[in-house]
């Protein structure tokens, strides 16, 4: 999709506006973050394999193009083909080639953030051939011309009403009276009308959780079984993902899904992880004919080495969107791209550019939650600030703010001067305030603040004024 | 230069060097070959009796029923009991591994020994392994064990030995990878049935694959 991050502000307004959406984001308080610090707790091991888990893939990506052959070398040794891509044109075209090869006209498609990164729907259809999602969010926002809103849960901004509106518009030959009010009766359409779909597709598309050097098996975790439909009943199977995906061997592998389902959902183990290796077998009653893997880099190379290699040890386990108070209210399609929340604050400017993202990095308290569940240990606030200080190099914010920072700055690094800014501007606004009962409902150059509440005046003195008389308790 | 080598080669550079030394090869060689063994939970380092326990325990958490059936010649009967409560035996296809296993007419049971089709509503199928960890199922594909059986029935049952169920996943792929046939081309590992959270972010059970999942597990 082409990004619109840009328009970051627009968006959020318009979110908090949106009384369902805000609605459904509500529920995360109650749903995927309690679940977590539940499963989490469950497990006193957790800890550990966080470490763990971050120090495998620091390996890996030490080593990432050993890790890369040695995958590559068995995937071929099983009889599949593996196919490097540079950018988003060269994986859409690549693909393309494969079902052109296979003669297929409809392509089942298991979620999968990588084609979303890459826009493979629209290219396809401009092609002539049909795309069908299977994963229920992702067929909902298909069938609704939508991005995804959350990296694991994509129609997590609708609700019942939505999706029965959206399945009697397109599936026109079921009677239109049918009930669809029940999350069941919604569940059972999907299941029957996707299910002729599996059955009559020539390709599957599947993404990856993880790639195995070891064995050079795939490993995909779904709940639905999609996946596993996807890749089993057509004659092609086609696998996209990143190059970060490898880990050495089905040891790590499991380390790491460990972490997964219960980072995610708060699943102790999601209901299917499936590591699959190659085409069919002489013999075998199923499976594909053909077993292609897509590495897709896009910008992905270039992060290694430098301060935001970190942010390829994401497992996309959505953990950080969940506990995310901005992603919390803003909701995923404020931020623009297929990747929202913290580890989209961090991943899209690295792959479509700080010019069109530069919001982004900005649109965090910076108050660490993501940091503190993330299952990989990535810290993302750190770099949230790594692109806010190369978005001052690069002159992106307006010259008022760079002007406001700059004096700030200065006046930073003169600790004197600085406090007794500190403390004049303290005392007048306590002065100022003592005649409107404590509070500001309007203060100028605080309208961003104001504008949605209170601005409490201060008390008292400054904590460093306290401090240096000794006065360390309140 | 091809999409391959420019891959390849930006990532050497981004990593500040060019190919890798015979050194870093070499290690990293050594880890693919022995890979060294991450930690476990404790959890499930337990007696194998308790494992098997545990096992039960966790698949009823993620909505699983389990039963236990003293030998191999119960499965039958203990099969036929479960279905009588969902399905019309007609549509039953068992995995051609489970042929000559034990006396399926003798339990009133006619399955088809095959891969399942569109029209099979019930499953049954051998485990490769139980792990006791999460309560999972750990399947192999094999010509006489297709995939499709374990995702496109409604009903899925699975046979499993108490004496395969180990405590984690590492064990169960230590026994994987002594195979003398090596390794399988798909492993599922199948954790309770088919589920979804994407209507409402509420659970509900039977999203693509099967809507109920029924382990029979054979103590001798
Ligand atoms: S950054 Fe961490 S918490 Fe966020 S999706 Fe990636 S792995 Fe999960």
């Amino acid at each position: 999709m082409l990004p619109t991050s840009h328009a970051f502000r627009e968006g959020a307004r318009r979110a908090l506006d949106d009384a369902a959406l805000q609605q459904a984001l509500g529920m995360l308080k109650t749903g995927f973050r309690v679940k977590r610090g539940v499963a989490a707790r469950r497990m006193p091991e957790f800890e550990q394999l966080r470490d763990v888990a971050r120090d495998l893939k620091n390996h890996t990506l030490d080593n990432l193009d050993l890790y890369l052959e040695a995958f590559e070398a068995k995937v071929v040794e099983q009889g599949g083909k593996v196919h490097w891509c540079r950018d988003a044109a060269s994986a859409r075209q690549v693909i393309l080639d494969i079902c052109r090869a296979a003669g297929a006209r409809t392509v089942t498609k298991s979620k999968s953030m990588v084609a979303e990164e890459i826009a493979l729907n629209p290219f396809l259809e401009r092609h002539a051939v049909e795309p069908i999602e299977t994963d229920l969010g992702e067929y909902i926002i298909q069938l609704r011309d939508e991005p995804p809103s959350h990296i694991i849960a994509p129609a997590i901004h609708l609700n019942r009403r939505h999706v029965a509106d959206a399945f009697m518009a397109n599936h026109r030959d079921l009677p239109p009276e049918r009930p669809l009010d029940e999350p069941r009766q919604l569940l059972d359409e999907a299941r029957a009308v996707l299910r002729q779909r599996f059955l009559a597709a020539d390709v599957g598309i599947t993404g990856a959780n993880l790639l195995i050097a070891e064995t050079g098996s795939v490993a995909l975790v779904t709940n639905e079984g999609n996946a596993d439909l996807t890749m089993t009943l057509p004659r092609v199977h086609i696998v996209l993902t990143g190059i970060e995906k490898v880990v050495p061997t089905l040891d790590d592998a499991m380390t790491v899904l460990r972490l997964l389902a219960r980072s995610a959902t708060g699943q102790e183990f999601s209901s299917y992880t499936t590591f699959v290796a190659g085409p069919r077998r002489p013999g075998d009653l199923d499976g594909p004919e053909q077993f292609h893997v897509v590495l897709l880099d896009n910008g992905r190379s270039n992060m290694l080495g430098g301060e935001f290699q970190d942010m390829l040890r994401c497992i996309r386990c959505a953990a950080c969107l969940n506990h995310c108070p901005v992603y919390g209210a803003a909701g995923g399609h404020a931020y623009g791209w297929v990747y929202s929340g913290p580890m989209g604050s961090v991943l899209t400017p690295a792959l479509v550019g700080l010019e069109e993202a530069h919001h982004l990095p900005n649109a965090s308290s910076l108050c660490g939650r993501c940091e503190a569940v993330c299952p990989m240990r990535i810290p993302l606030p750190k770099m949230l600030r790594h692109w806010r200080e190369r978005e001052f190099e690069r002159h992106l914010p307006p010259l008022r703010a760079r002007a406001a920072l700059r004096l700030w700055a200065w006046l930073a690094r003169r600790p004197a001067l600085y406090r007794l800014f500190a403390d004049a501007g303290m005392a007048g606004l306590a002065w100022l305030a003592r005649r409107r009962g404590g509070r500001f409902a309007k203060l100028p150059l605080a309208g961003g603040w104001t504008r949605a509440r209170d601005l409490p005046a201060p008390q008292g003195r400054t904590f460093l004024s306290q401090w240096a008389a000794g006065k360390r308790r309140p | 230069m091809n999409d391959r080598d420019r891959v390849l080669s930006t990532i050497r550079r981004a990593l500040g060097r060019g190919e890798a030394s015979a050194e870093r090869l070499r290690g990293v060689r050594e880890r693919l070959a022995r890979p060294p063994a991450n930690p476990v939970p404790a959890r499930a380092q337990v007696s194998p009796d308790r494992q098997v326990e545990m096992f039960a325990a966790m698949a009823a958490e993620v909505a699983s029923t389990v039963v236990r059936v003293p030998t191999p010649a119960d499965v039958p009967a203990a099969v036929a009991s479960y279905l009588v409560q969902h399905e019309p035996p007609p549509g039953l296809v068992a995995a051609p591994a489970l042929e000559g296993a034990c006396d399926w007419a003798a339990a009133g049971l006619a399955p088809r020994f095959a891969n399942a089709g569109p029209e099979d509503q019930a499953a049954v199928v051998p485990a490769f392994a139980g792990v006791a960890e999460t309560g999972t199922l750990v399947l192999l594909s094999a010509p006489d064990t297709p995939t499709g059986l374990n995702f496109l029935p409604d009903t899925h049952v699975v046979v499993l030995a108490a004496r395969d169920i180990v405590g984690t996943y590492e064990e169960a792929w230590r026994r994987i990878r002594a195979l003398p046939t090596g390794m399988p081309r798909t492993v599922n590992m199948v954790t309770g049935p088919s589920r979804t959270g994407d209507i409402e972010q509420t659970i509900q059970l039977g999203a693509h694959g099967p809507r109920r999942l029924h382990i029979v597990i054979v103590d001798g």
